[in-house]
């Protein structure tokens, strides 16, 4: 047994039922398209995009219509052919249920393509750089959820060195599968963005983690890999790690395969590490190989309120509404949305919302006629078992409801990843999470307007010292004369 | 007897002598507990307080002059801070004090470039020259008002901040907590 095969554990974490094959049962289906596109300049973690072209504009698929802001942001493209119609605020995928700028899109149902640089001969000629810029330029994100710019990520400008490559094809929340289908489908398309991504990363090491549950994706990428086994450069394996939530979470995933622990406040690239998703893994080699930007993803559309749940290829931008009626439709008026999977996903408050694209799942759940009744905490320490950080959530917990955010600074509350295994254990149904987001909050909001303060403190005395130093001079200026007047006096 | 009195009187003179020099050598210029103050105070400068400005009102405070909490811009953050830092009970902000946080924009169209608000405005956040259309940097206002009075066309107003998503906050959970009767 090789040194990194050896099992490391992370503390915590829990089983819930995985509801899994209620999507697997049938192939990969492409929803048609839609009339109307919506697509939000901010799509991802970052500064939001800005827009080049102007209503009443045609534009083609593919084709540039907002340039990424810097220093962390992804442009944005059309998914397909048609007029611009308005860039307009739009109900958008956020907990708020706020509206943001989007660029709304009349589609023409022509779908012809931009003139787009195929570059399948030139793909080995790139240097590492090149790659990079194709990737930025491809307005790849991460799409396992977190929605972080890909090339940010990759780039070895920060001056770390990376030794491990981490492809994490994990996917431990309940319900979605669509990492599941496209590795079972698109086996061929990830090994390549996986080389791609060892091209540019040099690693020493590169791995696969996949959970057990997912048999079929693991066969599909073992054969898959034969292939390919001989064009890396560095060892490469695909490790099967044994199926608990939160494994796909980066740190865990990390710490699960390489030992090693991201420290706190760090980046997985402090712990030599680059981690990044099967999905866009498979979107780098469509960007580099291929030419094809970010236009559609894989979601999976699941839950016991939707008539026909699996995966579908949906272009970005598509209204929930148009997917949820190409899905079969609802089966009862009365469904929670989310999107996301059971434990971490976010609220949706309405069906106007488009697919964007860190959106790997939509829940569509029957409300429960009797909401859990939420009770006092009864100290019984089951979070802190089932906590994958290693944090103490019920004194998080306290220190949130009583609006002690230094005491829950202390405890670490910015190391909680919302995983939510607290809030799944509770006894006593407590809307953990909720806490922590609130709290968490409140700290950044704190931090802002002290920042604001400081910087109006320094302004104000700038002004003030001005204002004197303004003084001082025509108080000198008005003696000056008198002096000279003086000595004229006495000279003559 | 005597023994006992030359030794206390002997540790009397060292510790006195001690604290003499250590009161010329560690002198500390001003009021420390005026700048502690004023680090919380969220530096608005706007005068809502009854005080010209953040720094006035800290030195009230630290004197004991005026109450903890008259600073609408520092909200109940500010006056739970401040209760904590002079161990006094936090209150809720005086009534003719309470305010939402706002900003101000000029109608740049009215503007007539008199300069006047930007004399007025104390952190800097106006921009322009005389004759010369002025202009509020929306991130550098404060929302003091200061500058609105002395305008001579009533070209400037207050706007309040809109929510977007980028400035949207989850809120506190508001499930009650239900304790049942032990049966």
């Amino acid at each position: 047994m090789l040194p990194w095969h050896k099992q490391h554990r992370f503390p915590g974490g829990v089983h819930p039922p995985g509801y899994k094959s209620m999507s697997t049962g049938q192939t990969i289906k492409s929803i048609p398209l839609p009339e109307t596109l919506y697509l939000p300049l901010r799509q991802h973690a970052g500064q939001s995009a800005q827009v080049i072209i102007a209503a009443g504009e045609h534009v083609r698929k593919g084709q540039l219509l907002a340039k990424p802001a810097e220093p962390i942001s992804a442009p944005i493209h059309a998914p397909t052919s048609g007029v611009i119609r308005e860039i307009v605020p739009h109900p958008v995928p956020h907990p708020s249920g706020l509206s943001a700028p989007c660029i709304v899109l009349d589609v023409d149902g022509q779908d012809t393509s931009a003139k787009m640089h195929t570059v399948q001969t030139l793909a080995s000629a790139f240097n590492t750089h090149e790659l990079i810029q194709c990737i930025h330029d491809a307005g790849i994100v991460g799409l396992g959820g977190a929605a972080f710019p890909a090339a940010v990520k990759i780039n070895p400008s920060t001056g770390h060195h990376i030794d491990t490559l981490l492809i994490n094809g994990a996917e431990c929340e309940p319900y979605i599968t669509c990492d599941d289908m496209l590795m079972q489908t698109e086996a061929d398309r990830i090994w390549q963005g996986i080389h791609l991504l060892c091209r540019i990363l040099k690693p020493r090491q590169c791995v696969l983690a996949i959970e057990d549950n997912k048999v079929l994706a693991i066969a599909a990428m073992r054969r898959a890999l034969q292939l390919f086994r001989q064009v890396f450069g560095c060892a490469i394996h695909l490790q099967v790690v044994p199926t608990l939530y939160p494994t796909g979470g980066e740190k865990q995933l990390i710490k699960r395969v390489t030992g090693r622990e991201v420290p706190s406040g760090k980046l997985p690239l402090h712990a030599g590490v680059v981690c990044q998703n099967v999905a866009t893994a498979k979107a780098i080699a469509d960007a580099i190989i291929d030419g094809t930007p970010l236009l559609s993803r894989l979601i999976t559309v699941t839950g016991e309120g939707i008539r026909a749940p699996g995966n579908y290829r949906v272009l970005l931008g598509t209204p929930i509404h148009h997917l949820i009626r190409e899905c079969g439709g609802l089966i009862s008026s009365t469904v929670s949305l989310t999107m996301g999977g059971p434990m971490m996903g976010m609220p949706l408050h309405s069906t106007d919302v488009p697919v964007i694209k860190g959106m790997n799942c939509l829940l569509v759940r029957t409300i429960e006629t009797k909401p859990r009744q939420v009770m006092a905490c009864i100290r019984c320490g089951q979070c802190a078992r089932a906590c994958p950080m290693s944090l103490l959530p019920q004194q998080l917990y306290r220190y949130a409801r009583a609006n002690e955010f230094d005491k829950a600074t202390r405890y670490s509350l910015k190391d909680c990843i919302e995983c939510g295994c607290c809030e799944y254990v509770c006894p006593s149904h407590i809307p953990l999470v909720q806490y922590y987001r609130f709290a968490k909050a409140e700290i950044r909001s704190q931090h802002q307007e002290k920042h604001k303060a400081d910087l109006a403190r320094q302004r104000h005395e700038r002004k003030q010292q001005r204002i004197e130093a303004e003084q001082a001079r025509r108080q000198q200026k008005q003696r000056r004369p008198a002096v000279e007047t003086e000595n004229n006096s006495v000279e003559s | 007897m005597l023994s006992a009195l030359l030794v206390f009187t002997l540790l009397g003179l060292a510790f006195g002598a001690v604290l003499g020099f250590a009161a010329v050598r560690f002198q500390v210029q001003g009021d420390p507990m005026v700048d502690k103050i004023d680090a919380i105070l969220p530096q608005t400068q706007c005068g809502q307080c009854g005080f010209p400005g953040c720094r006035p009102y800290a030195t009230a405070i630290a004197k004991d002059e005026a109450d903890i909490n008259r600073c609408p811009p520092g909200g109940e953050t500010a006056v739970v801070a401040l209760a904590d830092l002079l161990g006094k009970p936090a209150k809720p902000l005086a009534a003719e004090n309470a305010k939402a946080k706002t900003y101000v924009v000029i109608d740049e169209e009215r503007c007539i470039g008199c300069t006047k608000c930007i004399q007025a405005c104390p952190v800097d956040a106006i921009v322009g020259a005389a004759k010369h259309m002025h202009t509020v940097i929306k991130e550098l206002c404060t929302g003091c008002d200061l500058c609105i009075e002395p305008c001579p066309v009533d070209c400037i107003h207050t706007r309040e901040h809109i929510t977007t998503t980028e400035t949207w906050k989850w809120p506190a959970p508001t499930t009650q907590i239900e304790y049942r009767e032990a049966s």
